[in-house]
């Protein structure tokens, strides 16, 4: 019969102190869209700075910007959400094909926004450095873009792994963290169309 | 409402919310500049109050263990403070592991004053719940019990959700002093976990006034 304490570790340091009200995994992520959204929101500050107390018109005549193309990049972007949560419940119960078919059609609805949005550049008529108005748009369009390569790349090793035999309905870190950061860029994209093509 | 990215399907109803709110005052924004500014006051102060309402009155979330026991094992979690020692914990904890190889773990919350627990001020509340897991491990030890223990978060309820996470109890054994000296009853710290937790809870009450009285006269 033997008693101990786990905590006393002579000669090493103590474990370190854990709570669970948040897995540290999905705590790390939390952090890192918590200083994604300062991020965005320096940006926003001079999108309202221009467009508020500058006075300057948006868009910036003669341009326009492509309010309906857009609309559909926004109703990809929203549908591609879908598709990730579709993924991860199907895993949650044990669909393996559930779970690769939402992964791909994510990636493939992702990879249409943003090639939709590149092409959408060389049309546009305006450069980042022709006014304040297209430095701004270029800005937060950009900022933005290049968060939904991130989420497409994080996107691109879970459907890897889901294809590989990887994740189980008790083990699925690997789909739910890219679910929750490409939910987070989903919800930034919203805030960016309504503020910059439609108000 | 929590944290929003605390899950993939916390952050997606996140998602559907947004769509919703952004979606009304777009187009009220398109009709008219002051609709839109209408729309998007009354939609803050709506979430705004019910953020408010919702951390007011927080729905309690039954939370089990995330791992089960063997056949034939059973997984005794067993939290006290002062009151480990006591007889009749001792007793139950006898009864309940009868027949069966039981695993008990002991866990003593590190109870803090709210002003160092504002400052994070944690270590001398942890080194004094240490000291009190060990003199009760010792005691058990005595008892013939064998057991391990851990340091807890300073809120009870928090150090049992924190423990079912990792040792997955078959039952769940509360110790408090009698009602009337038991800051714990006070709080509600029974009530509460058997609202929060989906595994089996008992309340032992520990008089340990009287076990040091029967002490002395015996």
């Amino acid at each position: 019969m033997s008693a101990h304490a786990e905590a006393s570790h002579a000669g090493h340091p103590p474990a370190a102190h854990q709570s669970s009200r948040v897995d540290a995994r999905t705590l790390g992520m939390f952090l890192f869209i918590a200083s994604e959204i300062m991020l965005f929101g320096s940006f926003f500050t001079i999108y309202f700075f221009v467009r508020v107390s500058a006075g300057t018109p948006w868009p910036t005549p003669p341009y326009e910007l492509p309010v309906f193309v857009a609309g559909m990049n926004t109703i990809i972007l929203v549908t591609s959400s879908f598709t990730m949560h579709w993924a991860l419940q199907s895993i949650k119960r044990g669909n393996r094909a559930g779970l690769q078919g939402g992964l791909v059609l994510t990636f493939l609805l992702g990879l249409t926004f943003l090639l939709t949005q590149i092409l959408e550049y060389s049309r546009i008529g305006f450069a980042p450095d022709t006014d304040a108005f297209g430095s701004v748009f270029y800005g937060l369009t950009g900022l933005h873009g290049a968060h939904v390569f991130v989420g497409l790349t994080l996107l691109a090793a879970a459907t890897v792994r889901a294809f590989r035999g990887h994740y189980t309905p008790e083990s699925h870190h690997g789909v739910e963290i890219p679910g929750i950061y490409w939910h987070f860029v989903d919800v930034m994209w919203i805030v960016v169309y309504t503020t910059v093509y439609i108000l | 409402m929590g944290n929003p990215f605390r899950s993939e399907a916390e952050a997606f109803r996140f998602l559907l919310g947004a769509v919703v709110y952004f979606a009304a005052i777009a187009i009220a924004g398109v009709i008219n500049a002051w609709a839109g500014l209408a729309v998007f006051i009354v939609l803050t102060v709506g979430v705004a109050w019910w953020w408010w309402h919702t951390r007011q009155h927080p729905v309690p979330r039954q939370v089990a263990p995330t791992r089960r026991s063997a056949p034939g094992e059973r997984r005794l979690l067993v939290v006290a403070n002062e009151t480990v020692g006591g007889a009749d914990l001792l007793d139950r904890i006898r009864e309940l592991s009868a027949g069966a190889n039981t695993e008990v773990l002991v866990v003593t919350p590190a109870l803090n004053t709210k002003l160092r627990h504002l400052a994070s001020d944690e270590d001398p509340a942890r080194a004094q719940a240490q000291e009190r897991l060990e003199r009760s491990l010792q005691r058990l030890e005595q008892e013939g019990i064998e057991a391990r223990g851990e340091v807890g978060d300073g809120d009870p309820l928090q150090a049992i959700e924190d423990a079912l996470r990792t040792f997955g109890a078959d039952q769940i054994l509360i110790s408090t002093h009698p009602e009337g000296r038991s800051h714990w009853l006070e709080r509600g710290v029974v009530t509460g976990a058997r609202e929060r937790f989906a595994v089996p809870i008992q309340h032992v009450v520990v008089d340990l006034e009287a076990e040091r009285e029967l002490e002395g006269r015996s």
